[in-house]
């Protein structure tokens, strides 16, 4: 580790102004992502913002429009336990504890969540070539080990995943970010957020580099009634999802008023297909519908050497976790396979 | 007398409420003054040559004090067997910083040496290295037309080659009423022990060292030291007495111990070597290995056909083996075998003990088509079992020292409710799960070795035990105590088991499971010593009661020695003070009978039942519930020894469902080299886990008839997973470890 200049914010516009001014800053909240980045030689900031002292963005609170506000250096533990989100977003909390491990969400907060990098093994291997890390060196994963990479979205250049349990949620949720800079607050729909590779791997989200992650906020939409979360993976905790899936109801008896499905494990970003949520719209929430929404999220999903069984899989994933969401009091514990 | 006898009572772990508290220190832990750090780099191509070091970033770098490459580094003997250890397998052993050479991607090539041990890390990212690359290979799996017959050396003497075929294979197979074949891959695995490779070397100066190391074996290390540099070997101390795990790992010294001498040496002064876990994976590991398997049965269930062949992994430089096609015979008489077992030499590090070797890999296969075959035959698995029950190792012709495994049989099944088996796949469900019952055989040799130990008496009447063994956390420091304490008739708090340093008795390394049955066997024969000792002392006292006895007719017992027939008795504190105060001491050598020992085949033997669940749309696997009945002999104390167990069928449960090195045979390297990627069971992949100890007596393999418990817990408890997802799926998996995405079919 080398050495590097520590600033102490004690204020977002404090942090703004330092990551304008200089080269190689990084901010710092949880640091569960960005020191291993550094240890792993990925990168040697030069100078470290620490926001962690931030008390102006560590607020849960009601927003007037009925929805939610979650501060960017609230850390995922608490936001996973806070009462309000328990109660009226249930499915947020279920997703979040579904992530990493008890330590690790102490330690994590909302904005490092949305920022964190991918784990593709080719991209924490310094010595390895990466488009994402050193554009235009090649991606092994594409003819190597893949079976954590994408089936949708991908390009030529990258096929690595965004591995967030949190934000499979959140787009879910229709969640908006709220970002600041010098030149002022600005609001981006989550599922503008985060992008696919293409040929700029090396951007995963459309935060400006001088922009600081304030809050996200929830719509008034919770799905108390009706969500669930699956996870697949390869163990039961503490790994990252292979496939996800969330799922938010609203159902008149049986009649679908509003689906949304949001997977992850899948591509560079959460992701979520219209269409197929509109498929759904007043019809019975049955395996079969699911079925046929499922073959609409996944259309046009193309699989590698080691990660084609997440086709075929997402679809059973999709259909079990609409299930699963009818009966939210029966699911297990760790986002796992229920019923 | 044996009423408060300590052994075959559970103890908990002496040093445990040390180790909980931070107490117990590590070998990258002591405090010494004026200590400079050393980091490693390593190669970052697999094979070629260095053709440049650019060191002058890394050198800039505040606090960096020297950099070692092959450029520079002491001249070292040229003599490859200097650099032997006690399991070094035939073959050259890798020297670090030899020369310009690359064997393998993750070969340590430099060391920088700083004053912190970031900024040793943060200027070794900065040295900047030219390859030369050359061609290489790292995939068992393409290589096969490569496979040569192992070499044999030392270390094949403990881990012996397949015996020759008997009987007439093809013939038998052929003519065989059933018959099951099966293809078993495993890739590769690492130990991954929590506890990384580090080397604390205090350089006492005239050319003394002490050494804190990370190992399974002291002495081993003291001597590899002492040959590599040229030390004399009472120079050369080395200390280990806590072990945060190893699974075999410390068997063989690892290449900070080296890097951390040569710098401590060179620069006249206190240097520590700590691996990052990334390095945990350039050294041994657990070798990929393809099996093949053929067996026949006759109508009613007799085994009449075996043949198991494998292929594994090993280096360019040394031809690692390990026992796996010699099981399958031992536990089933069948009379036409044909055993196999050849090796593909690769471009990596030579391959190492891990858990079980061999044993955990071959039983997999084994059992695996012993399952099938039942299945074929309609015949309940465990009944299979006790048809081919062997009373005899046919494959050596010779009788069993003890076997037990009988027992393990009926107690485990009785316990399990094997009984509610429906004998059908998929024919039990809970909601979606698909439930399977599933068992397996295990077994796992006695291995016999010579060791030493000391014992001695003080004024104070307390027993002081010395041995020079490590305890890598199995609870090896309890036991001891147990059995030592035993000899004398004393309390727990009247024994001081040392160990863990070199300075001491010398040991072999601590593996194989043996280390109980060979030191504990140590330990009594000094202890017997040390009674013969007191008591002829003390029949020199001023109106003994023992004149006129003999030893056979006295008893030691709470400080005293009492004659059985008056009663009368001699405290042993007396018998110190008699000796002017001098402490009274034995060192004795438990040498085994080889020639008596030959005549028996020793092994220790297990039975597994496991229930699995798996999820009939995601394929999602959880073993539910799990018994494994052991036959070992004597246990010592059944409270640590079920941890070995435990311990042994969580590793089952990784190895079955978890566990992989992912290799990149494009970059001819490991790339989930982290213990986020590298998946180890966590809480929740754990449920109900049960260990049954049946009673076994044996007479035969050591003077503590017990035979270790380290690896048996694990080698029957992958099959029997693999047998469970057989009965819950219909599928017949034959690659480890295996993924919920292994198990479903759709479209
Ligand atoms: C072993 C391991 C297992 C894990 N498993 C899971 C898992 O199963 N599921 C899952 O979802 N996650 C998992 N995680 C990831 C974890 O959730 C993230 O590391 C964490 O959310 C990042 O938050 P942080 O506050 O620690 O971010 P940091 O590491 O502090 O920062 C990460 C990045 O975000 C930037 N950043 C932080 N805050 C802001 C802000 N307010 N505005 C702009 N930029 C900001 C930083 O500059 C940095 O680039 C795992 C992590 C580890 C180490």
């Amino acid at each position: 580790m080398n050495n590097f200049n520590y600033i102490k914010a004690d204020s977002p516009d404090h942090a703004i102004q330092q990551i304008s001014d200089r080269q190689r800053t990084f901010l710092l909240a949880g640091g569960t992502n960005i020191i291993d980045l550094w240890k792993y030689n990925l990168t040697h900031p030069d100078t470290l913002v620490d926001l962690s002292q931030i008390k102006g963005l560590k607020t849960i609170h009601t927003l007037e429009n009925g929805g939610l506000h979650l501060g960017a250096l609230v850390s995922n533990s608490d936001t996973a336990h806070h009462e309000l989100v328990k109660s009226k977003y249930p499915l947020l909390s279920k997703t979040i504890l579904a992530g990493a491990t008890a330590q690790i969400r102490n330690s994590a907060t909302n904005g490092g969540n949305l920022m964190q990098r991918t784990r593709c093994h080719y991209f924490y291997d310094a010595a390895a070539p990466c488009n994402k890390r050193n554009p235009g060196s090649g991606c092994p994963a594409i003819k190597g080990h893949n079976r954590m990479h994408a089936i949708l979205g991908h390009s030529d250049q990258c096929i690595a995943v965004f591995p967030s349990d949190m934000c499979i949620a959140l787009a879910a949720l229709d969640a908006i970010v709220k970002v600041k800079s010098s030149r002022g607050e600005r609001i981006i729909k989550f599922s503008d957020f985060h992008r696919l590779p293409g040929d700029q791997p090396e951007k995963d989200n459309t935060l400006e580099n001088d922009e600081l992650i304030i809050a996200i906020e929830l719509p008034n939409e919770g799905f108390s009634d009706h969500y669930s979360y699956l996870k697949l993976r390869d163990r039961n905790s503490y790994a990252f999802a292979l496939i996800s899936v969330a799922t938010g109801l609203v159902l008149d008896g049986q009649i679908i008023q509003k689906a949304n499905i949001a997977l992850g494990g899948v591509a560079h970003q959460p992701w979520r297909v219209p269409e197929a949520e509109e498929f759904l719209i007043g019809k019975d929430a049955t395996p079969e519908n699911f079925a046929n929404a499922a073959d609409i999220i996944l259309a046009g999903a193309k699989g590698f050497e080691h990660n084609s069984f997440k086709i075929p899989l997402a679809k059973q994933a999709i259909i079990r976790n609409g299930a699963m969401a009818l009966h939210p009091e029966r699911q297990r514990p760790g986002a796992q396979p229920s019923l | 007398m044996k009423n408060n006898a300590q052994i075959g009572r559970s103890h908990n772990r002496l040093e445990g409420q040390l180790k909980v508290t931070g107490q117990a220190k590590y070998a990258g832990e002591y405090q010494v003054d004026d200590l400079w750090y050393g980091y490693v780099v390593n190669s970052t191509i697999t094979k070629g040559k260095i053709v440049s070091i650019d060191a002058s970033k890394t050198r800039s770098v505040h606090g960096v004090v020297e950099i070692f490459t092959h450029n520079n580094r002491p001249s070292l003997p040229w003599f490859g067997m200097m650099y032997s250890d006690m399991d070094a397998p035939p073959g050259t052993p890798f020297v670090p910083l030899w020369d310009d050479e690359i064997k393998y991607n993750g070969q340590p090539i430099a060391l920088v040496v700083a004053d912190t041990f970031e900024g040793a890390r943060y200027a070794a990212s900065l040295l900047k290295i030219k390859y030369e690359i050359e061609e290489y290979s790292t995939n068992l799996f393409d290589n096969i037309d490569n496979a040569k017959k192992p070499s044999k050396g030392l270390a094949t003497l403990i881990k012996p080659l397949p015996p020759s075929p008997k009987g007439d294979f093809e013939q038998a197979y052929k003519s065989a009423a059933a018959q099951s074949s099966g293809e078993f891959l495993h890739g590769t695995e690492h130990h991954n022990p929590l506890e990384l490779f580090a080397t604390t070397t205090v350089y006492e100066g005239k050319g003394k060292l002490t050494i804190y190391d990370k190992t399974q074996g002291t002495s081993n290390s003291q001597i590899y030291v002492s040959n590599v540099f040229g030390l004399s070997f009472k120079n050369v101390r080395v200390i280990s007495p806590y072990v945060g795990g190893s699974f075999g790992s410390g068997l063989r010294p690892q290449y900070q111990l080296f890097l951390c001498v040569m710098a401590a040496l060179e620069l006249k002064r206190n240097v520590r070597v700590t691996m990052d876990r990334t390095q945990m994976f350039t050294f041994g590991h657990r070798p990929q290995t393809l099996q093949k398997t053929r067996f026949g049965a006759v109508e009613d269930g007799q085994v009449t056909a075996i043949h198991h062949s494998a292929f594994a992994e090993t280096s360019r430089f040394e031809d690692y083996t390990e026992v796996v096609v010699n099981w399958a015979n031992i536990l089933y008489p069948a009379s036409n075998t044909l055993l196999d077992y050849q090796l593909v030499p690769l471009d990596m590090f030579t391959p190492m003990d891990m858990r079980a070797p061999g044993g955990s890999t071959a039983m997999h296969a084994v059992e695996s088509t012993m399952d099938d075959l039942a299945f074929q035959l309609g015949i309940d698995p465990l009944e299979f079992r006790l048809i081919n029950y062997s009373e005899r190792d046919v494959s050596e012709d010779k009788p069993f020292s003890s076997k037990e495994l009988r027992a393990c049989y009926h107690q485990g099944a009785e316990k399990f409710g094997w009984k509610n088996r429906n004998p059908e796949p998929r024919s039990m469900k809970r909601g979606n799960r698909l439930v399977g019952y599933g068992m397996s055989s295990g077994i796992w040799d006695v291995i016999a070795l010579p060791a030493k130990a000391q014992a001695i008496y003080d004024k104070n009447g307390q027993l002081t035990i010395k041995s020079a063994v490590t305890d890598n956390g199995q609870g090896t420091y309890t036991v001891m105590t147990q059995i030592a304490a035993d000899q004398l008739g004393l309390e727990m708090d009247q024994v001081t088991f040392k160990y863990g340093d070199s300075d001491m008795p010398l040991s072999p390394i601590q593996g194989g499971s043996y280390t109980t049955g060979v030191v504990g066997s140590a330990i009594k024969a000094a202890c017997k010593a040390l009674k013969e000792t007191l008591f002829s002392v003390a029949k020199k006292m001023e109106n003994s009661p023992l004149k006129n006895v003999d030893l056979s007719d006295v008893t030691f017992k709470n400080g005293q020695i009492t004659v059985n027939k008056t009663h009368q008795s001699i405290q042993l504190t007396d018998v110190i003070v008699f000796n002017n105060n001098e402490p009274i001491e034995a060192t004795k050598s438990n040498i085994p009978n080889p020639i008596k020992l030959k005549q028996y085949t020793r092994a220790a033997h297990s039975a597994a039942f496991v229930e699995v669940e798996v999820d009939e749309q995601l394929g999602v696997i959880n073993v539910i519930r799990a018994i494994t009945a052991v036959a070992a002999g004597k246990i010592i104390n059944p409270k640590t020894a079920r941890s070995q167990i435990l311990g042994g069928m969580v590793w089952g449960i990784s190895k079955a469902l978890r566990e992989e090195t992912l290799t990149d045979h494009n970059l001819g390297k490991y790339i989930n080299t982290n213990l986020g990627e590298y998946h180890l069971p966590v809480h929740a992949d754990i449920h109900e886990l049960d260990v049954i100890f049946v009673d076994e007596k044996d007479d035969i393999i050591n003077e503590l008839g017990s035979k270790g418990i380290g690896e048996i817990g694990l080698s029957s408890m992958t099959p029997a997973i693999v047998n469970a997802i057989f009965h819950a799926t219909g599928k017949r998996m034959t690659k480890l470890p295996i993924h919920f995405n292994d198990v479903v079919n759709h479209e």
